[in-house]
């Protein structure tokens, strides 16, 4: 059990139940949807721009619970951000589960992943590294206007 | 080792009706092995079934010892592997109880039988207006070449409603038979619900209208005995892979007059009579439509795997999964919280299911931490998911060689899983 509440932790669970500015944006800047067709999930990122600032950041959709945590928990980091260190956070959520590209705050922590850390036990758990990058890459294609549906596949 | 093995053999007897689960066990190496340090319990068989000794073992005899390309050399070992090749397909036309064995195509599997039927019959007998019915239960590989289809000639899909135990409501798929209707396509398992449909019942009435039916039977042959003649069917198709045997492998039966007249699907070496740059003729039945150098030794191993379901015998085969599918049925609906998605009165082994408040991928990834190997997601049949409307389901599939004791390790991971999301 010990290797499951790695992934599992109190903070997934509780982000699961009660996921956070789980809302629609009525009006919003920019939004996209997501999907993995492997497990079904699926949801739609709203973004509210204030200049290059993201006032506010929300989802709606179906998922399990690494998903909709990660898009939960996601909300929470990005609100207040400017459009740079979005992207920073992106990248290096993105290099913390995958490997993958590069780290631009290894150094100094910098914009810092701080909640976004409990998802680090999923790499361990290869199938669901994309079930936590999906809100991440769905909120990417919102904040570049990319025309298509976001999809893990 | 001995001691053990003793010891297991005594505690453990065998059931009444002389059905030693324990001793095919045997057969099968990967059902030794362990998974996170825990016995692999393997409930995924509607995805793909583990091969037993005899299955492996021939294709490595196979390739060691008689290798050779068939229909070809005059050479002794050519002659060897094509006899060894056309056998299988004599067990494959006894498996299915065809009436000649020039009925039976040797194909990748039950998806490229359907899209080898549509490709070639499809093509030159579906015309624009015209009518393709399927049940709403279809997996993707039932939907998606007819869908295909539709969009080259104009031609429409219908689609045959189910009701909320998972059955095709006969009087709907009755009447949605027409004059445009030119084929019916539908599942005898379903892979995602376990129905067994009244495939008889529903040829029958396309019969009545003079239309064509294909089945479906990948989730059919590995459990039970199928007759085509009986059936009456003009198409039925499966896959080794679920059956026992190889990946790679499977079979087109269609009827011999309906054959006939169909073009070929795909053209090259041994689908052929002569070629000359003017005019090629065409091989006879059943090689005009197995061009290429086929998967050879695929089909020796599907034909051990036939040979082997042959040897436990389907009845018992049968009648031992539908026990098992009784107590996995009777021990999931104790456990709180779950629904069973499914519950058609006439059913094979597969228990899907879904929590209100847990995900499916969720109760996979316990799961597989337990060793417990089930599969989730859509099953390839996204609009049974609507139907029920959940996103994806958990879904245990039974073989004759999962016991008791393996749904018991399902539903003590399944309680872990509550553990974890109380």
């Amino acid at each position: 059990m010990s290797d499951l509440r790695e992934i599992y932790q109190q903070v997934v669970l509780d982000h699961n139940k009660s996921p956070r500015n789980f809302r629609e944006i009525e009006k919003p800047d920019r939004r996209a949807d997501g999907y993995n067709p492997l497990c079904g999930d699926q949801l739609t990122v709203y973004l509210l721009l204030n200049g290059d600032t993201i006032e506010d950041v929300s989802f709606v959709g179906k998922g399990c619970a690494i998903c909709t945590a990660s898009a939960s928990i996601m909300t929470q980091a990005l609100k207040g951000k400017s459009e740079s260190e979005a992207e920073k956070l992106f990248q290096r959520f993105h290099y913390m589960l995958t490997d993958e590209g590069e780290d631009p705050g290894a150094q100094d922590d910098n914009p810092p992943l701080g909640k976004l850390k409990v998802f680090s036990g999923v790499r361990e758990f290869p199938v669901r590294v994309k079930c936590a990058t999906l809100p991440w890459h769905t909120f990417h294609a919102a904040l570049h206007q990319a025309d298509k549906p976001t999809t893990t596949e | 080792m001995n001691a053990t093995k003793t010891l297991v053999q005594k505690t453990i007897e065998a059931p009444e009706d002389g059905f030693n689960v324990r001793e095919f066990r045997q057969d099968f190496p990967i059902l030794q092995r362990k998974v996170y340090g825990k016995p692999l319990v393997y409930l995924d068989n509607a995805a793909s079934t583990q091969k037993p000794r005899v299955v492996t073992e021939s294709m490595c005899r196979f390739c060691e010892q008689d290798y050779a390309n068939i229909h070809r050399g005059v050479h002794h070992l050519s002659q060897i592997v094509t006899d060894a090749y056309e056998a299988a397909r004599d067990k494959v036309r006894d498996l299915l109880n065809a009436a000649d064995r020039r009925e039976i195509v040797f194909v990748r599997g039950a998806t490229e039988a359907i899209n080898l039927v549509s490709s070639s019959y499809g093509r030159k007998n579906i015309k624009e207006g015209d009518e393709i019915l399927v049940s709403e239960m279809e997996h993707h590989a039932n939907i998606v070449p007819w869908q295909m289809l539709c969009e080259e000639t104009g031609a429409r899909l219908r689609v045959a409603p189910i009701n909320d135990d998972g059955e095709i409501i006969l009087d709907e798929l009755a009447a949605l038979l027409n004059d445009k209707t030119k084929l019916v396509a539908v599942s005898h398992v379903s892979n995602a619900l376990g129905t067994i449909n009244p495939v008889k019942q529903i040829i029958t009435l396309a019969h009545e209208r003079k239309i064509p039916v294909l089945v479906d039977g990948a989730q059919a042959t590995p459990h039970m005995s199928v007759d085509v003649q009986d059936l009456g069917c003009e198409f039925y198709v499966f896959s080794g892979h679920k059956m026992y045997g190889p990946t790679g492998i499977g079979a087109l039966y269609a009827k011999l007059d309906v054959l006939e007249t169909m073009p070929p699907y795909q053209g090259g070496g041994d689908m052929i009579y002569s070629v000359t740059f003017e005019k090629t003729i065409y091989n006879d039945l059943p090689y005009r439509f197995e061009a290429g150098t086929p998967n050879i030794t695929g089909g020796i191993g599907l034909g051990t795997a036939i040979d082997y379901l042959k040897s436990i015998g389907f009845d018992r085969i049968e009648a031992y999964e539908q026990d098992l599918l009784v107590y996995g049925t009777r021990r999931l609906s104790e456990v709180p919280g779950l629904r069973i998605i499914g519950t058609a009165k006439e059913k094979a082994g597969v228990l899907s299911f879904v929590f209100d408040d847990i995900h499916p991928h969720d109760i996979g990834t316990i799961l597989d931490r337990e060793g417990v190997a089930i599969r989730t997601g859509h099953h390839c049949a996204q609009p049974v998911m609507k139907r029920f409307d959940v996103p994806a389901t958990a879904r245990a599939s039974l073989s004759f060689y999962n016991t008791k004791e393996d749904i018991d390790a399902l539903v003590d991971a399944l309680h872990k899983v509550i553990e974890v999301f109380r």
